[in-house]
């Protein structure tokens, strides 16, 4: 097969794969903007409980991130991937018995196990960018009277950004990349998942993976120009 | 309850099997991929733009791209290459139809662009003081590199080098997707067999903290020994 008749097999057409793997693309943004917003949420309290004083709270926090931080990906994914569809459907069973044949949605699945992942390693970047903040900024906004919350909202989540920017960059690259580990769970028609489809119906498997490749890179670069933007925005203060 | 701890007890020795496999898979890909990252940071700060250009642009690939889309690359792109041709009669087709090969040589240019990038920085953050020195003794330019840039970069990245090869160690669980055999793949292969879904994952987990701990464990006496002299002196 020579040159050409390869790049038609990438044409948007019926016969092409060109809108499938603009799909894929979709799909693999979406995964990854949702399980980033999780691992967000999950990353801040993460770090409220390992800053905080109650030793549980703690306790809870330092087991979370060394168990995700020491099992490989590709495990916790299948893990909880499994596991939250059995706890979903157990709990639906309990409400009623219409829910029997209750099938879990893969995205939301596949979703929220990243989302858990990343909010270990988010966990991490938030406490670190928690305690640069200096010390008397915050001994300042309780001297003006300010509660706990507002001075979380005021003056911590603010001032924290700079410092949590750059581990949060690099936390969306690797969510936008670790997503491609979902093609693994089957039918969820990713980025990398539309490279397997189309390089094993077609048999060209070199072509069609470094189109999925080059997509990732396209996501990459994209990310790290907005990243770039983003950073210079919070330093404009500093420089 | 007893019906786990039962399942537990007779799955272990059959994973426990597999360990050697990720743990080979692990060694050879950091030995490999350490030491092509050398050429790569290298030429990354190479004054000439046909080295430094290339060597930037290997770092970007291998790490703006997912390494489980580069093994799939690698294990399927290259595989379609051989069959058919004379490879398939030489004696190195009983490699090259065997996963693990390929796993090896992803996961090897994989390590090489992310240490490379690791190992830049560090050879950026050698203190000029000490290079001037070597320079003032006469050092030639590759004895300043191998006797003084070198060492001193090592032991500046090596706390980073620690968590990468921890990161790699959890990588090799990639190589199930292209069969090969290691605590993961064997995993799944016991869910498959025995249909039960957690027992597998959850002992393959407790098998991979006890890896990442010894691992983490060995790295901290080389990183003790190669600081040596610098606790000595405190």
């Amino acid at each position: 097969m020579d040159q050409a008749s390869l790049f038609s097999l990438l044409s948007f057409g019926p016969d092409g794969w060109g809108m499938r793997f603009v799909e894929g693309l979709v799909v693999t943004v979406e995964v990854s903007v949702a399980a980033y917003c999780i691992s967000l949420i999950l990353g801040l309290i993460g770090a409220g409980a390992k800053l905080s004083n109650s030793k549980v709270a703690r306790g809870i926090a330092d087991l979370y991130t060394t168990l995700v931080r020491a099992l490989p990906e590709l495990l916790l994914l299948l893990l909880i991937y499994f596991s939250g569809a059995d706890a979903l459907k157990f709990i639906l069973s309990l409400i009623s018995e219409d829910f029997e044949d209750f099938e879990i949605n893969t995205f939301a699945a596949a979703v929220a196990a990243l989302g858990f992942i990343g909010g270990a390693y988010m966990t991490e970047v938030m406490r670190g960018a928690i305690l640069s903040i200096p010390n008397s900024q915050i001994e300042a906004a309780k001297a003006c009277g300010m509660s706990r919350f507002l001075t979380l909202r005021r003056v911590i989540l603010p001032q924290m950004l700079r410092y949590a920017l750059p581990g949060m960059g690099n936390l969306w690259l690797s969510a936008t990349k670790d997503s491609s580990l979902i093609s693994v769970l089957g039918n969820t028609q990713d980025l990398l998942f539309m490279g397997y489809r189309a390089s094993a119906v077609t048999k060209h498997y070199g072509f069609f993976y470094s189109v999925a490749a080059i997509l990732f890179l396209a996501i990459t670069i994209i990310s790290m120009i907005v990243i770039k933007m983003l950073e210079a925005r919070v330093n404009r203060g500093y420089r | 309850m007893d019906d786990s701890l039962a399942l537990f007890i007779e799955i272990v020795p059959t994973l426990l099997a597999a360990v050697p496999v990720t743990l080979v898979l692990t060694f050879l890909s950091a030995v490999i991929g350490n030491t092509l990252a050398l050429p790569v940071a290298v030429g990354s700060l190479s004054p000439h733009i046909y080295l430094r250009y290339p060597s930037l642009f290997y770092i970007f690939v291998m790490r703006g791209t997912p390494l489980l889309a580069q093994t799939y690359l690698i294990y399927y792109g290259l595989g379609e290459l051989f069959p058919g041709t004379w490879v398939q009669q030489s004696f190195l087709w009983p490699y090259l139809r065997d996963g693990f090969w390929y796993a090896i040589f992803a996961f090897s240019l994989n390590t090489a662009g992310y240490t490379g990038e690791i190992l830049r920085g560090a050879i950026l953050a050698v203190p000029k003081g000490e290079i001037e020195a070597a320079r003032a003794y006469g050092f030639s330019r590759f004895l300043i590199f191998w006797r003084v840039t070198l060492p001193r970069a090592i032991q500046i990245c090596l706390p980073t080098m620690t968590g990468e090869t921890i990161l790699l160690l959890k990588a090799t669980s990639l190589a199930s997707l292209i069969t090969v055999w290691e605590v993961m793949g064997t995993a799944r292969q016991i869910q498959k067999v025995t249909f039960r879904v957690y027992e597998p994952l959850i002992a393959a987990g407790i098998l991979y903290i006890l890896m990442v701990f010894i691992l983490t464990r060995l790295m901290m006496v080389v990183e003790q020994s190669i600081n040596r002299h610098r606790l000595a002196s405190v």
